[in-house]
């Protein structure tokens, strides 16, 4: 019996929602008394992969092939239901990310495992019950929810448990398992990636702004703040209806979920639909030139003033603040 | 052309979520019920393909017979005919598996829904669909053409897109940007009563997932508010404070 969890690369190199996956997946491996052994795609080099071990991998099963160098689900999800099975795993771990949600209910569709995504904490293991704690009703709640299968598969929230180190000597053992030909059916074309911004789903920081900031010409200032902190930019619903930002940056019940550690919400109201979509992040900080504004009840900080002043004037006290 | 386009039943967004019966059981007393939004958003798209006679669409719903009117709206919106899978929807395994075994006795060119539903945000059912039918699913896609046997599809990925091209059958989950969700009009509303509603039988599966009991977020306490003109004072609270810069 072990635990599998699934590291996720980009361009041969993993990202720290793949650290946090394995320190997750370590824990449950301890709870269950088991090992842990990670699942690698595409060209990662030996020393990457080493250095799943700082977090508790003692075992890494690497995947190079020309083949597999693109991310495409069907594939992925056959090499990581064939890794589960060759290491008897009874929980697999995956990151609740863009790829994730296309992986993980193929693997457990595979694997006639029951799915638990977007987990924010450790499984309880009460009298014989497996019990995943998820958010639910775009953050409004949890779900409580019991896996009964014999194998789990578990999606985890971006920044729900942390980066825990738990030092092992990671041995790196190459995987070549057969894949289907028809696994190859859709065909990556293209991938754009703006490598000098920070992606909103796993972002620790965020900034976003609303239709108090007037237009899309004015966000120079949201931009250059997000900067600063080494944050996301992020939007309110009527901001990307009027297209003045892309829709990829809309939180809210119909937009991203996000749980960063700091969210900080400019010239939004707070119409319930965008707070179910934030409502998780640790630190909400609101600038709102409205006292009434709603926002302000579910906020820990709060400056009631126009954004026009306020923001300068926060972006020249974080300069002095980093010197 | 056939389009297949799965709905789900939730709750509307303004919905203030409680729950009863010792906390297992989602308070439905006065809640009122719509097309998941991004259903809505996967439906629009697939009624756009289809315009002109290029082809047709076919809502599926998994739910029992109170989900009747969230169907007639759909068909309203502009769908030809609806099929109800008649069962309580337990989870998104059972759910993916009613669809997958509908697909697999009707002819189609793909299968689109939203890329999670608002209630219980598994965004599980269309890789689920794809994996029982042994299709290509693509997960969160922003943008969608078809030219009769190729998709070209757009998906979002951390940090940007990616373009993916499938020949023949697939199933692909919805975001924004795919299309814009269209509001019924009165001649459609009027149609929607005539048009046809099957209702089809579910099929056995073990139940693999059960949600035990629901939790609500504790209350944050009251806002600590700094004066405008003091910024620095925020930055000093959440660097040494809050500790989260």
């Amino acid at each position: 019996m072990s635990v599998l969890v699934y590291v996720e690369q980009v361009d041969g190199k993993f990202k720290k929602s793949v650290f946090e996956a394995v320190s997750y997946a370590k824990a449950i491996a301890d709870i269950q008394g088991s090992s842990l052994t990670a699942i690698s795609i595409g060209n990662v080099g030996e020393a990457e992969l080493k250095e799943l071990g700082k977090y508790g991998a003692s075992k890494v099963l690497n995947v190079s092939n020309d083949q597999l160098k693109n991310f495409i689900n069907q594939a992925y999800a056959s090499v990581i239901a064939e890794a589960a099975k060759k290491e008897s795993a009874a929980v697999v771990v995956l990151s609740n990310s863009f790829s994730g949600k296309g992986l993980a209910p193929r693997v457990a569709v595979k694997l006639e495992a029951g799915l638990v995504d977007g987990a924010v904490e450790l499984p309880k293991l009460d009298g014989g019950q497996f019990l995943v704690k998820k958010t639910a009703f775009s953050g409004k709640a949890f779900a409580i929810t019991e896996l009964t299968s014999a194998i789990k598969v578990i999606a985890l929230n971006p920044n729900a448990f942390g980066v825990k180190e738990s030092a092992v000597e990671a041995a790196v053992e190459a995987f070549s398992p057969e894949i289907k030909a028809t696994d190859f059916t859709a065909i990556v074309k293209e991938i754009v990636r703006a490598t000098n911004k920070v992606s909103l789903p796993d972002a620790e920081l965020v900034v976003s702004a609303g239709r108090g900031l007037k237009g899309p010409e004015n966000w120079g200032m949201i931009e250059e703040l997000a900067n600063l902190l080494g944050a996301a930019t992020a939007c309110s619903k009527p901001v990307s209806d009027a297209d003045w930002r892309p829709h990829s940056e809309h939180v809210g019940q119909t937009g991203i979920a996000i749980s960063p550690n700091l969210y900080i919400a400019i010239g939004i109201s707070g119409a319930i639909q965008h707070l179910a979509g934030v409502s998780s992040s640790k630190v909400i900080v609101v600038i709102n030139i409205d006292p009434e504004a709603p926002f302000f009840k579910v906020a820990d900080y709060g400056i009631v003033g126009d954004a026009f002043v306020v923001v300068p004037k926060l972006i020249e006290a974080l300069k002095a603040h980093k010197g | 052309m056939k389009i297949l386009v799965c709905i789900s039943n939730v709750p509307d967004t303004t919905t203030k979520i409680t729950f009863t019966n010792d906390n297992t059981q989602f308070n439905t007393s006065g809640v009122s019920f719509i097309v998941n939004p991004y259903d809505e958003i996967a439906l629009s798209r697939a009624i756009e393909l289809c315009a002109g006679g290029k082809g047709t669409v076919t809502v599926i719903n998994v739910g029992e017979s109170v989900t009747e009117p969230t169907i007639r709206k759909a068909l309203a919106i502009g769908a030809d005919d609806a099929v109800r899978i008649n069962a309580e929807p337990r989870d998104a395994y059972f759910t993916a598996y009613q669809i997958a075994e509908y697909a697999k006795t009707t002819d189609y060119d793909m299968i689109l829904c939203g890329r999670e539903s608002i209630d219980y945000n598994g965004s599980q059912v269309a890789a689920m669909v794809g994996e029982f039918l042994d299709i290509p699913s693509i997960s969160i896609i922003k943008k969608l053409d078809y030219d009769g046997t190729t998709a070209t599809i757009e998906r979002e990925i951390e940090g940007g897109k990616e373009v993916v091209s499938v020949s023949g059958k697939f199933i692909a989950s919805c975001a924004e940007g795919t299309a814009v969700a269209t509001i019924p009009n009165m001649r459609g509303i009027m149609s929607a009563r005539s048009k046809p509603l099957q209702v089809v039988e579910a099929k056995e599966i073990a139940q693999i997932s059960k949600v035990q009991q629901f939790d609500t977020p504790p209350p944050r306490g009251a806002v600590k508010l700094v004066p405008a003109d003091e910024t620095e004072k925020l930055i000093g609270l959440l660097h040494s404070e809050a500790k989260v810069i």
